[in-house]
């Protein structure tokens, strides 16, 4: 089905060859990925009656986990090719999309089964998806919670050039800064991979740093602070001074807290600076140099254009911004996908240049 | 511009500081290893004494954890937020280009040659045989 809507033709012309930073294809089930599993692995998945590892910050019944309009008819959210084609691809335009993948890999309690559904995942999305659109790219999922296995992964799949980024839960056992998880920004900066954080916890410890929230409305707000804490102790511990070529993208974070959370980290550090030597540059100017974030959601009043604006400005880096649609999340209704406040040059340069300054692969991709 | 006596060299011994006043102006002596500076003493971020700060040496690294302490008692961290200073200088670490505090230049001379002038010797009486701590604002 694809009907053309008056307002999804004014889309188009705004997102026209535009590169899409974030798309959920959804895992149906445990039984999609056995194929791609060893034979312990696909007999324990079995025997053992395990399934369900869609994860805790993203209930597939949940409204945020599938826009109203774009939930399909049976199954779970985001798991037909033709409606990923139809209502991500041809309905924005859209040149090149990466798949980030959130399933129960990234999060589970054990090390190995987490790796081998990771693994599984990869395998996966190139056969099924990647093969499916030319249009497609993918992160690798990683098992975080092995950091040693997590750069096996990379290693396996970095010659494969349609995956173009690394993916990482927002929370995982132990803030990123930690020299826990240098073997992944390693293999990262090894391969010009960057590595996506996005939003979702691993629940080793409570969401919020003073206790656990009663409800979904709470966890989902309060995920800005988690990114604000891995951005900040990345900076701190040293990580962009160890893997200077390093890239961060933030992927659905609401991009909005960034201000304030420059000001302040650049005033604390002004005065503290002599505990961390090594983060010789104020934080703020750290992290415009390596982190690049995705624009949905995007959080600012609906419709106001000046408030967006302000925020760029104070944000004070152009080629930050990275643009996604969040498909099938429900970020926004209708197309649009671009905040509104967005001067067409700017538009430009996060819809296209940004992203393919952002990803390095991508470029090989659009090369004449 | 003109030239201030505002000290006797030995009152102010190595690693250490005087506050003194030249026309109103509230200046930091300091005295880093025999060699003399002057700072304005007020911090360019809120106008806290930096004359009433700590002073530290200044610490660094090339990688993370691999501290280096360099340079002794040359650096003043204000007393109220931290940012840190340069006595040499009058640069603060944090923002060299654009946050710094005035820095006066500060000279040694005899006793025997300021009576002569054209020094300005308000409230310190110059003795021939001794050496001075001049300023120039």
């Amino acid at each position: 089905m694809n009907v053309v809507l008056p307002a999804a033709a004014t889309a188009a012309r705004v997102t026209q060859g535009a590169i899409d930073c974030d798309i959920h294809p959804g895992v149906p089930g445990i039984a999609a990925l056995l194929p791609y599993m060893s034979d312990f692995w696909k007999d324990s998945f079995v025997r053992r009656g395990m399934d369900g590892f869609d994860l805790a910050s993203y209930p597939p019944g949940a409204p945020i986990s599938c826009r109203p309009d774009w939930r399909p008819a049976t199954g779970k959210p985001g798991t037909d090719v033709a409606q990923l084609r139809a209502q991500a691809l041809d309905g924005f335009g859209t040149r090149l999309a990466i798949c980030n993948t959130l399933y129960g890999g990234q999060v589970a309690a054990s090390e190995t089964m987490g790796a081998a559904i990771c693994s599984a995942i990869n395998d996966w999305i190139a056969a099924e998806w990647l093969a499916a659109d030319p249009r497609l790219r993918a992160s690798i999922v990683v098992p975080a919670q092995a950091p040693h296995l997590a750069a096996e992964e990379i290693e396996r799949l970095a010659g494969d050039r349609r995956f173009v980024q690394i993916l990482l839960p927002a929370a995982a056992e132990l803030l990123y800064g930690k020299s826990y998880y240098w073997p992944i920004w390693q293999a990262a900066e090894k391969h010009g991979l960057p590595v996506g954080i996005h939003a979702g916890s691993m629940f080793r410890y409570a969401p919020v740093s003073n206790g656990w929230p009663s409800h979904y409305l709470h966890d989902y707000v309060s995920q800005s602070q988690v990114f604000e804490d891995q951005l900040l102790s990345m900076v701190s511990e040293g990580v962009f001074v160890r893997f200077p070529t390093l890239r961060i993208v933030l992927i659905e974070s609401g991009v909005s807290w960034l201000p304030g959370f420059l000001w302040r980290s650049v005033k604390t550090w002004r005065g503290v600076r002599s505990e961390v030597p090594w983060v010789k540059q104020p934080p703020a100017e750290i992290i415009r140099h390596h982190v690049r974030l995705t624009v949905q959601p995007f959080d600012a009043p609906k419709d106001d254009a000046d408030v967006v604006a302000a925020l760029v400005r104070q944000i004070g880096a152009d080629e930050m911004l990275l643009f996604a649609t969040d498909w099938p999340h429900w970020q926004f209704d209708g197309d649009r996908a671009l905040p509104a406040g967005i001067a067409p040059d700017l538009a430009r340069r996060i819809t296209v240049d940004n992203p393919l300054a952002t990803y390095p692969r991508l470029q090989e991709a659009t090369a004449p | 511009m003109s030239k201030h006596v505002v000290a006797a060299v030995a009152e102010i011994p190595a690693g250490g500081r005087k506050l003194v006043s030249v026309q109103g102006r509230p200046i930091v002596i300091f005295n880093l290893e025999g060699d003399f500076f002057g700072l304005m003493n007020r911090c360019p971020h809120q106008g806290a004494d930096l004359c009433a700060g700590e002073v530290m040496p200044l610490i660094s690294a090339d990688q993370p954890g691999d501290y280096q302490v360099t340079r002794a008692g040359e650096i003043i961290r204000c007393p109220w937020h931290g940012w840190e200073f340069d006595i040499r200088t009058g640069q603060s670490w944090c923002d060299p280009a654009r946050v710094r505090t005035r820095r006066y230049p500060v000279e040694v001379a005899p006793g025997a040659a300021l009576v002569r002038g054209p020094y300005v010797a308000e409230t310190v009486p110059v003795a021939v045989e001794q050496d001075y701590v001049v300023v120039e604002i």
